[in-house]
């Protein structure tokens, strides 16, 4: 068990100097999620136009790996589509499940493949995903 | 002894992530000693039958561990009688089981319950679902800064609209023991009831309902050596008897007709479908293997190990404590400067160190205490002293580790 792994230099910079942390006043949609079992909540909010993520804010409270997770996903979901997102979602899990996973469209995400290793902590990690996920339902079912 | 008392644990004989076991959450759930695990081994082995109906010889014998479990029970607690013993899956069944026949039976709007903001979910969310059902008003006992409760207070809140005051003996995320004795007398003079949620107490210390004066107390096997899946609901046979069941069918029915049925006597008038009985024997052995040590001697124990883990804790620097700082009970609540519980748990887990970190259940505890989750260590009578060095050197390193990484 090599702590290094799952504290990599990449997410413990995320951690400590967050990425898109804030709330917009206006125009985005929200979604709010916590995770029972610890307590680490995220409110995730996304400004979409026209089928394409224009902005993301999260605000939250939680560990090392679920808030660099929000800061990681909140930058890489800029300027992509929602098809692209749920791209992203996918490839996520898979990072998750300890498959060999690539983010050409941002790095930074591949830190946490060390997850893996820790069963424990992957629903930590994925807590901020998940909201994605519940946002992304949201806005194409209020499309529908 | 305390090396003698190791050895019975096969649990504790392993190496977590290269190092040796220390295992320091036995209030979420305790180890199980040899002689639990021979006892489960060997009802299924050799007595596996079902109770109360078979005329064959097992039919007897798993009657006779089921029924002898209880009198066991009853005589660990000090019940009056194995009928104020009911067996249900564990502390939360044994306080729903108040709150659904009980509670909802005799409440009305303007009636009031009251409980602490310490309480685990198990203890607060039935009496919420019960206010909500009927109307009566969910009143809390205000804490003291250290998060105890005062008398006075327990005066103030307590009122002749009281029907129900239900409390933890003992916090399972500060340790505190609470006067459950003295706040009963304070109930029962306002003609309320008093429910004991003893999760915490009863493996730890000597529990004497009679002595107390409760009316209901609930606890677990899980926490005191015995299996899971199995707990009780002490309860003063008056008041048992004049309750009617939640659950219906199989041990409990006494005559079924087309259009009304009877119940079978206390205690099994509670106890509906096929019971917990290899669930029950372990107990039963969980009993008998606390009782020999002695509950003195664990409460001593535990005791000298949390003062020792009170006094080098608080010595580390950036260790914040939660709850009052004398401990009666081995149950410590801490966070670590800005590092997150569930980080320090993961790095303890590296040095094969168990914690909990969270919010045990907790919630409206843990928004008093203004944080979102802390870390527990909870110790039990297979802890030492060396758990605790082991314990503090580990907290070094993850402080050195979270200093190094930002």
């Amino acid at each position: 068990m090599q702590l290094d792994d799952l504290y990599r230099q990449v997410i413990m910079d995320h951690y400590k100097n967050p990425r898109n942390k804030g709330k917009f006043e206006e125009g985005a949609i929200t979604v709010d999620l916590n995770n029972p079992t610890c307590g680490d909540k995220i409110s995730l909010q996304l400004k979409v136009n026209n089928g394409v993520v224009e902005d993301a804010r999260y605000t939250g409270d939680g560990c090392s790996i679920s808030m660099s997770s929000a800061s990681m996903m909140t930058a890489a979901v800029k300027g992509k589509t929602l098809e692209q997102a749920k791209d992203m979602i996918a490839r996520f899990s898979e990072l998750m499940l300890g498959k060999d996973v690539r983010f050409d469209d941002y790095e930074d995400i591949e830190a946490l493949s060390g997850v893996n290793k820790f069963p424990a902590r992957i629903k930590c990690a994925t807590l901020s995903w998940n909201a994605l996920r519940k946002v992304i339902d949201e806005e194409q079912f209020n499309k529908l | 002894m305390i090396r003698d008392i190791r050895e019975q644990f096969p649990i504790l004989q392993q190496e977590i992530n290269g190092h040796p076991l220390v295992y320091l959450d036995s209030a979420a759930t305790s180890q199980k000693p040899r002689v639990v695990i021979d006892a489960l081994q060997h009802y299924y082995e050799w007595d596996n039958s079902n109770v109360h109906r078979g005329v064959h010889t097992l039919g007897s014998r798993a009657t006779d561990a089921y029924e002898g479990a209880r009198e066991k029970v009853a005589r660990f607690i000090n019940a009056k009688s194995t009928q104020e013993i009911i067996f249900t899956r564990g502390t939360t069944t044994s306080l729903n089981l108040v709150a659904a026949s009980y509670a909802r039976a005799i409440c009305r709007e303007g009636d009031e319950i009251v409980i602490t903001p310490m309480e685990h979910h198990s203890n607060l969310i039935p009496w919420q679902q019960v206010a909500k059902a009927t109307g009566a008003t969910l009143k809390y006992i205000t804490l003291q800064p250290d998060g105890s409760v005062d008398l006075a207070e327990v005066e103030k809140t307590v009122t002749a609209q009281t029907k129900i005051v239900s409390i933890a003996h003992v916090s399972n995320v500060m340790g505190v023991v609470n006067p459950v004795k003295q706040i009963a007398e304070i109930a029962h003079r306002h003609g309320a009831i008093m429910v004991v949620d003893g999760a915490q107490s009863t493996p730890h210390m000597k529990v004497n309902v009679q002595d107390l004066d409760s009316d209901f107390y609930a606890f677990s096997s899980h926490k005191m050596c015995g299996p899971t899946g199995i707990g009780v609901l002490y309860g003063k046979k008056a008041l048992l008897e004049a309750m009617d069941p939640v659950e219906f069918g199989g041990e409990m029915i006494d005559e079924v007709g087309l259009y009304d049925s009877t119940w079978k006597e206390l205690p099994w008038k509670f106890e509906g479908g096929t019971p917990i009985i290899a669930g029950a024997v372990g107990l039963g052995a969980a009993i008998d293997f606390l009782s020999e040590i002695g509950l003195d001697h664990i409460e001593r124990h535990e005791k000298e190990i949390a003062a020792y883990a009170m006094n080098r804790l608080s010595e580390l620097e950036g260790v914040t404590l939660y709850g009052p700082l004398k401990r009666e009970v081995g149950l410590i609540t801490f966070n670590l400067g800005e590092v997150h519980p569930h980080d320090v748990a993961t790095v303890l887990d590296a040095s094969g160190i168990a914690v909990r970190a969270g919010h045990h259940c907790c919630q409206p505890l843990m928004r008093w205490l203004k944080v979102n989750s802390t870390v527990r260590a909870s110790f039990y009578l297979y802890n030492t002293e060396d758990d605790i060095d082991r314990l503090v050197s580990a907290l070094i390193q993850t402080k050195e580790y979270f200093g190094h990484a930002t």
